[in-house]
């Protein structure tokens, strides 16, 4: 075993001697993620999977875990969404009840953080915790297991229609250490459930943490849950991701995965279609600069006939920004009747920029409709001079190009506190004295107006 | 305020403009007109800076200034405008932004700060009313599935927002049915001013019922061969251009 995979196996126990008594059924899982963990190390570039992405940086740094969730609330204030909703705020993956806000959720939804629920033994978390995104699913979700201790915990039950959307909000703070955290998220969404989750990832500038998140989402017959994912971690930030959703007959999931920030990003996103008219919708969004490393692979099992799934990803890539786009489809044997499309488009700001782009289908059934394509190209010169020819100097001309370009996945966004954020932080990335976002707000007041 | 002297201009090789002189100044309307492939939309569009044309010979001074040396967002800040025959359309650039980008460079070029936002919507709101055009239309992407009619009144109204100094307006009258053609018309004439000078290019005379120039110089082979007044387009209407081309071979 190599120094690093100790390192993590030794913070693992120093955290378990400071930690009381817990139900024999945790510490088993605990120790089957430590094993796993254990065996199996970090990724290395040999393994397909991540061939591009290289973890040697999240690795070899020596992170602590968190004790507290100190943050100012004026500055939590300006990184939340300003949006209504029921909320739960973690710090450097600790829970942040100050920041949370709980209060008038509606009858038959639950939503706590993890810590509780592990302490008060729920039921929520006896069963399903481990069984979907579990020890096998990757090293870090095998790390993630041995260290799980916080997180959020959502259950609506049957025909329960959520209004306000659930925000979980996590907090990543520039400290004296580096920190890493391995939160954990478990939906279990009744039959004709219906609500929103936004996972909001965001932090203080100067922050270089490490956050390992676990996510197990399972959707009942006919639950529809639309997700979203605003990734906004400060650029030093390293973020990996691991989410598994179930779906059972006639759920309907859509994610919007929205990767703005952070310096090493991969998400995992897996959706098992495991029931008749079951569907799935991936939409992505991945802006990198600077150095920036981006990895999103996304899998889809149609294990039933009948079912949908679908998948736009948007990528744009400045500087020496790397992009990685992993798309695998799977039909099983027998499951007729199947639609799948998918695509992937990028745009390149810089020679040096790069994406790697992989469609992977894998149909084992007769009876389907299955379509991918990936495009990477440049901005379109003829609209760089129209804009050019009203005054607008080169560079905002692509800005105002590449805003659009991230537009066409935004404008499927029903939520405006998202779209808005997102417009914001895209234009905020290009060249801050064209300012254009004064040009979104105006356009957004113009809106109200 | 425009001069262009003896400009040659080519295109991947061949020589489009050969020699054009035009004079236009402050406070005029001219128009060019004549036939397809005769150089019309090559002028305007080398004035305003487009890729794709290689100028061999001649100078082109707006308000004492080579224009040959500027940027093209430059050509566009000192107010040298062009409204295009094909606008282009640019997904997801919502209208709003454009106009304000471009109206801010222009301001930020004149020694201005930006405009403050209420008086941007008052402008804008102003402007969109008199070209009969909905409020609606600041939030959909530039030209994205817009009618000719449409386009045209958007290149319109952005020379209302912008306020050139001098206005060139490719073709504006193309494919324009007479409502739209009276609104664009309209457009136009309430730029006329002391201080502007219009060059219209077209093909029809039809436009000039509209706006009716002060000067109307006809374009054949890459050169002007005759200039005249707004009966000089009326004689165009009546006899065609082929007395002029006979006349340019000679």
């Amino acid at each position: 075993m190599n120094d690093d995979v100790q390192r993590f196996l030794d913070r693992l126990a120093e955290r378990q001697a400071s930690r009381g008594d817990e139900p024999t059924w945790i510490s088993a899982r605990r120790q089957a993620g430590a094993a796993r963990f254990e065996a199996l190390g970090f990724p290395h570039r040999r393994v397909e999977a991540w061939k591009y992405t290289d973890v040697r940086d999240i690795a070899r740094t020596d992170f602590a875990l968190a004790d507290d969730a100190d943050f100012s609330p004026a500055a939590a204030a300006t990184l939340t969404l300003p949006i209504e909703a029921h909320r739960l705020t973690f710090v450097d993956g600790v829970y942040a009840p100050a920041l949370s806000d709980l209060d008038a959720l509606p009858a038959g939804v639950q939503v706590l953080p993890l810590s509780q629920a592990l302490a008060d033994n729920h039921e929520a978390v006896g069963g399903p915790l481990g069984r979907l995104t579990g020890v096998e699913f990757s090293p870090f979700a095998a790390l993630n297991t041995a260290f799980m201790e916080e997180g959020a915990v959502v259950r609506l039950a049957p025909r329960t229609v959520v209004e306000k959307p659930i925000v979980l909000q996590f907090l990543s703070r520039d400290g004296e250490r580096q920190v890493m955290s391995h939160p954990r998220i478990l939906v279990e969404a009744g039959g004709r459930s219906e609500a929103t989750l936004i996972e909001h990832h965001a932090g203080e500038e100067g922050a270089a943490n490490f956050t390992n998140l676990v996510e197990e989402i399972i959707l009942d017959r006919g639950a529809i849950l639309t997700h979203y994912k605003l990734q906004e971690a400060p650029l030093k930030d390293r973020h990996v991701a691991s989410v598994q959703v179930e779906q059972a007959r006639d759920s309907r999931y859509t994610s919007f995965n929205l990767n703005l920030g952070g310096g090493l990003v991969r998400t995992d996103l897996v959706s098992d279609l495991n029931g008749e008219g079951a569907e799935a919708t991936f939409h992505g969004l991945f802006y990198g600069q600077g150095r920036q490393h981006v990895d999103t692979h996304t899998l889809v099992h149609h294990n039933a006939p009948h079912t949908r799934s679908s998948e736009n990803y948007k990528g744009i890539l400045d500087d020496r920004a790397h992009g990685v786009f992993n798309g695998r489809v799977v039909v099983k044997r027998d499951s007729q009747q199947i639609e799948s499309e998918q695509s992937n488009a990028n745009l390149l700001l810089s020679d040096r920029a790069e994406i790697d782009t992989k469609p992977e289908l894998e149909i084992y059934a007769d009876d389907v409709k299955c379509a991918h394509g990936a495009t990477t190209g440049q901005l379109d010169e003829e609209a760089v001079y129209a804009l050019r020819a009203r005054g607008i100097d080169e560079q905002t001309a692509r800005g105002l190009l590449t805003l659009a370009f991230a537009g066409e996945v935004m404008e499927l966004v029903d939520l405006d506190a998202v779209a808005e954020r997102v417009e914001l932080t895209v234009a905020g990335k290009l060249p801050e004295r064209f300012n254009l976002a004064g040009l979104v707000e105006t356009a957004t007041a113009l809106n109200e107006d | 305020m425009l001069e262009v002297k003896d400009l040659h201009v080519t295109v991947e090789g061949s020589e489009i403009l050969k020699g054009l002189n035009l004079t236009i100044g402050a406070g005029e309307v001219h128009a060019i007109m004549g036939p397809n492939g005769a150089g019309k939309s090559t002028l305007s569009a080398v004035i305003a800076g487009k890729d794709g044309y290689e100028v061999t010979a001649g100078t082109i001074t707006f308000e004492g200034r080579d224009v040959l040396e500027m940027e093209i967002e430059e050509r566009a800040r000192a107010g040298l405008l062009l409204g295009f025959q094909y606008p282009v359309e640019i997904p997801g650039v919502k209208n709003i932004y454009l106009l304000k980008a471009a109206l801010n460079a222009k301001r930020e070029a004149e020694g201005l700060g930006e405009i403050p936002a209420p008086e941007f919507m008052k402008l804008i709101k102003e402007k969109i009313a008199f070209m009969k055009m909905d409020a609606s239309f600041l939030q959909r992407a530039v030209n994205e599935g817009f009618s000719g009619g449409e386009k045209k009144r958007n290149e319109i109204l952005q020379m209302l927002v912008l306020q050139p100094r001098l206005a060139m307006l490719d073709e504006i009258d193309s494919g324009l049915d007479i409502d739209a053609m009276k609104v664009v018309a309209q457009g136009v004439n309430s730029l006329r001013a002391e201080d502007r000078g219009i060059l219209l290019v077209t093909h029809y005379q039809r436009l000039l019922d509209y706006i009716v120039p002060d000067r109307v110089h006809v374009l054949v082979d890459g050169r002007i061969v005759k200039s005249g007044d707004a009966e000089l387009a009326r004689e165009l209407e009546d006899r065609g251009y082929d007395w002029l081309l006979e006349g340019s071979e000679a």
